[in-house]
């Protein structure tokens, strides 16, 4: 650690913790690293202060009046108290303000369980209201895209007006009117269409913005949540994958400073149906000699997929969004029989959020090309070239409905083909000699590396449909029967054996990835930007 | 002088000396009435010199704060950077309409004392923000303007010191918010009139993010003259026990009085000789009950603390209120305290810029109890959610608009009470509370 270097720290006690922080930071953020929590609703530290909800108004000694700690940053020797007499009643206060015109009404909302009005409400509000006048109401406005307004819900803290205007660059949302009177409005002829716009949903503190596609679907409380990775593009976005009765329901953002912030994108965010789909890959099958493909037990297919692949050149052609782990143990059949490993991958236009440095939806929609190039896969262009005395092993490909030009041929001539996915594509069923039942990257664990080589775990979120095996074990048992490698028992396992075997990953290990990961090391040297230091 | 009527010999006219007299409107008139020599005089002077000589006149903020002027000017250094001086005319407390008079009489002595205070903070660039409904003042002061750039007054070469002052009139579009520094400098910048959180102040970053000053129009016309007699001709003015309020200060009188208009007096000038002499006191058969002595905002007094009260910022804080911005409104025995104070709030509750919750929440909360108690609907709890709301309401926000509402009705809840407890109604239980639903977006549609 040098001394010199960094800025200037500042030594404060807040609720009699003592708190050292650089010079400049908000009392907020300073109370963060001392555990302490100061109620707020307009505060966010993805957005500009706006000061305005006054809940975060603390006591600091010497000041003449309560201070907003968004808005006041932090002076040597400052004695803080948020939770003093004076403070306390000022947030009751703002409690019963932003109560008198709200309806009440959490039994229906979807923010219920996870309302900061209610948490605070439920904290330090006042058991019963002084309210005896009618309450002001709104109609609830379609924003468009998938947000849905309900003014009446809404205490005017502005973080979707400033998400949309200072981060978004897409000033969409203001406030109109005045006093009491005042609601968020919409620009006119301008819906909340912008690719990122969904984070105003996320960012809302109260049920005011909902999503469309949530409405009505869950109660918070009910969810089960864990931490995952975006496989909409190669951006990498840390997300939680949020489950019911182990159907996912919702992807939200998970905050990481070197990745995606706070945010997310629509693309991501609402691009989960498929991981719920019910025609999956659940038994293992061998083709008979009666043609047909027929169910069989794991050891048999395994067996079976060997004698497949056993004495060719086998050649991948994987998923980009196969985790680092599934990738590294295909490409060492690829590398034991002089095969070749390819990739296809989806195109979109390139969409950046323009108020946070290195944060876009991504031209490469899938979670995992960076991986694949680092593992010695190319991406797949004209005609693969298969000699029928290759062997063709298709790692969760789906095909798009059909094969490459080429393989169709270099099947018939001979070649042969094991398919491990997550379904079954028209198109391989009839040629398969063995299919391989695999979970989705929210059944298994494993890693990703993104576009700036940071390589980043995803937990599992659900059960996996029938006898699916996540892919790193069963390419694992895959390699230990074609080259008596040992097996693997966890991905842990796999992380490692990949992280001595490629310099890429070497100094990585599967747990001080964390979850927020960490950068491949030599990213730099192969023309990947290195978003952050390895902290050692 | 007493316009409307004519000066009462104990009135002190500086700046009201020419109202009424449509040839102090034009340049000629007011050059021949020894205008712009104090501009000239200013010019050729040093800034820091400017400065320390409204230090030493006691000049106050004449808006409302009451901030030494030359302490404010003071904190604008040579540094280099862009200034700009902002004047703030858009006087919309209601009960205040003496830089409405200032502008419609003497718009070029405005235009000295913005230029002048250009020069003294080092800024080339001054803005006067008039408020909208002030059509009359705008014409005035933009005529005034016009002419003051083709004498060579203003502009690249201001009276030939070949110094750069430009002056701008900004009509503002009519909110009482932008009353407010910072809002002022939102709206300046073609943004939403909303206070900005302070720190950081308007000296260090104001308008376009730059160091500024922002006067009020009387302020402003002050300084001339006192370029032109010296820091010890207006220090001159007042009561002799207090050093900390000098000069003379325009009042306007409204209400129920005899003789309504715009005075002008020394600082410390007695409340009661005041209404009772110069504006002559209630009208025939009537009493003055009440008075808000310095714009809505202020604590209301009775007529007994406000006979006994000296016009001066400390005068007035020692009778329990303020001295604001003069504004002097008066109620005689005809007047109903609880709908007069209701329709304050209203006004209060219409204006909130809806930043902050206590704000726009409590300014229309506030606002129902007191029309439903002046409907007689009204209950003896009441009173206690009105002084507990308004605690809620108050320095607790970002400016105080809130305060400003919360301030009328603790005082007249407290001083009038008798005439709220006439008022109430029936106790009902609270388990009936009226659902009436209606929108607010009938309006915008």
């Amino acid at each position: 650690m040098s001394e010199t270097t960094g800025p200037k720290m500042v030594t404060l006690t807040i609720e009699g913790r003592t708190a050292v922080v650089p010079e400049g930071t908000s009392l907020i953020e300073a109370a963060k690293t001392v555990g302490v929590l100061i109620p707020h609703y307009c505060y966010h530290p993805g957005l500009p202060v706006a000061g305005v909800c006054r809940m975060c108004l603390v006591d600091v000694e010497k000041f003449p009046k309560l201070a907003p700690a968004c808005a006041t940053t932090v002076m040597e020797g400052q004695v803080v108290h948020v939770h003093s007499e004076k403070a306390r009643e000022a947030r009751t206060g703002v409690l019963e303000f932003l109560l008198i015109n709200h309806p009440l009404d959490c039994p229906v909302c979807d923010q219920s369980g996870e309302c900061e009005l209610q948490d605070y409400t439920f904290q330090e509000g006042r058991a019963e209201s002084r309210y005896e006048e009618p309450k002001r109401f709104n109609p609830v406005e379609d924003f468009g895209g998938d947000v849905l307004y309900v003014p009446n819900r809404c205490i005017l803290c502005t973080r979707c007006v400033r998400f949309m205007g200072d981060v978004a660059h897409d000033p969409v949302l203001n406030v109109s009117e005045r006093g009491d009177r005042a609601f968020i409005g919409k620009a006119d002829g301008h819906d909340l269409t912008n690719v990122w716009a969904g984070n105003v949903v996320d960012l809302c503190p109260v049920g005011a913005l909902l999503s469309k596609d949530f409405l009505n679907k869950a109660r918070a409380w009910e969810l089960d949540r864990s931490a995952s990775i975006c496989t909409g593009c190669s951006q990498g976005c840390n997300i939680t994958v949020e489950t019911r009765d182990n159907t996912v329901v919702r992807l939200k953002p998970r905050p990481n400073e070197a990745v995606n912030q706070y945010f997310m994108c629509e693309h991501g965010r609402l691009d989960y149906r498929w991981i719920n789909r019910r025609d999956r890959l659940d038994q293992p099958q061998v083709r008979r000699a009666d043609g047909a493909l027929r169910v069989a037990d794991w050891e048999e297919a395994l067996d079976a997929a060997a004698d497949t692949l056993r004495g060719r050149r086998v050649h991948v052609l994987a998923s980009a969004n196969a985790s680092n782990e599934a990738l590294f143990l295909a490409e060492r059949l690829m590398a034991a029989s002089g095969g070749r490993g390819w990739f296809r991958i989806a195109r979109g236009a390139e969409a950046p959020l323009p108020g946070v440095p290195d944060l876009s939806l991504r031209a490469e929609r899938a979670a995992n090309a960076t991986g694949a190039r680092l593992l010695g896969f190319e991406e797949l262009t004209g005609t693969p070239a298969i000699a029928p005395a290759d062997a063709v092993l298709v790692l969760d490909d789906t095909l798009d409905g059909e094969l490459p030009a080429g393989l169709v041929e270099a099947l018939v001539r001979g070649a042969t083909l094991v398919h491990a996915g997550t379904t079954l594509p028209a198109a391989i069923a009839g040629r398969a000699s063995v299919v391989l039942p695999l979970t989705n990257h929210t059944e298994e664990e494993g890693t990703f590396t993104n576009l700036r080589g940071r390589v980043q775990r995803f937990l599992q979120s659900r059960t996996a449909p029938g006898l699916a095996r996540p892919s790193w074990f069963v390419l694992g048992d895959l390699a230990e029967r074609l080259d008596a490698s040992a097996g693997f028992a966890l991905p842990a396992e796999v992380f490692g054996a990949m992280a001595s075997a490629h310099a890429a990953f070497s100094g990585l290990a599967y747990e001080r990835l964390g979850l927020r990961g960490l950068p491949v090391l030599d990213a730099e040297a192969r023309g990947l930007t290195v978003t952050d230091a390895v902290s050692a | 002088m007493g316009y409307p009527h004519a000066s009462h010999g104990r009135e002190t006219p500086v700046l009201s000396k020419y109202f009424g007299d449509p040839d102090a409107r034009t340049l000629a008139g007011w050059r021949a009435r020894g205008g712009y020599e104090a501009l000239e005089k200013a010019l050729g002077m040093d800034p820091a010199e400017i400065q320390g000589i409204v230090k030493d006149s006691g000049l106050r903020g004449r808006g409302g704060a009451g901030f030494p002027t030359g302490i404010k000017w003071s904190f604008m250094k040579p540094d280099g950077k862009t200034h700009y001086l902002c004047c703030n005319a858009d006087e919309s407390e209601p009960g205040t309409f003496k830089d409405r008079e200032i502008m419609r009489w003497t718009p070029h002595g405005l235009v000295e004392g913005v230029a002048l205070g250009a020069h003294a903070i080092y800024a080339e660039t001054a803005y006067i923000y008039i408020r909208g409904e002030f059509t009359e003042p705008i014409a005035r002061v933009t005529a005034a303007v016009e002419e003051a750039y083709a004498a060579g007054i203003l502009g690249a070469n201001a009276m030939g010191t070949g110094r750069r002052l430009d002056v701008h009139v900004h009509r503002g579009a009519g909110a009482y918010i932008c009353g407010e520094e910072t809002a002022l400098m939102n709206s300046l910048e073609g943004r939403r009139g909303n206070p900005r959180i302070k720190p950081p102040f308007p000296a260090v970053a104001g308008l376009f993010g730059k160091p500024t000053t922002i006067n009020n129009v009387e302020t402003l016309t002050t300084v001339p003259y006192i370029i032109k007699h010296g820091a010890e001709w207006y220090n001159g003015f007042g009561r002799e026990d207090n050093p900390r309020s000098r000069g003379t200060k325009l009042f306007s009188v409204c209400g129920n009085i005899a003789r309504p208009g715009n005075y002008e007096v020394t600082m410390g000038f007695p409340f009661g000789e005041f209404l009772n002499e110069l504006c002559g006191g209630a009208l025939p058969g009537r009493e003055i009950k009440a008075v808000i002595p310095g714009g809505s905002s202020v604590p209301i007094l009775t007529r007994e603390e406000a006979e006994g009260a000296l016009m001066d910022y400390e005068g007035m804080v020692a009778a329990g209120t303020m001295l604001g911005s003069g504004g002097v409104i008066v109620f005689d025995d005809r007047q109903d305290m609880v709908k007069q104070i209701a329709r304050l709030a209203r006004f209060y509750a219409h204006e909130s810029c809806a930043q902050c919750s206590q704000c726009r929440e409590g300014t229309a909360w506030t606002t129902r109890i007191l029309e439903r108690i002046a409907a007689g609907e009204g209950h003896a709890r009441d009173f206690d959610t009105l002084l507990s709301i308004g605690e809620n309401m108050s320095g607790k926000t970002i400016c105080v608009l809130s305060d400003s509402c919360a301030t009328p009705v603790a005082s007249g809840l407290k001083k009038f009470r008798h005439e709220f407890e006439a008022k109430l109604g029936p106790d009902r239980s609270r388990a009936v509370v009226p659902v009436m639903l209606t929108s607010n977006r009938t309006a915008a549609a």
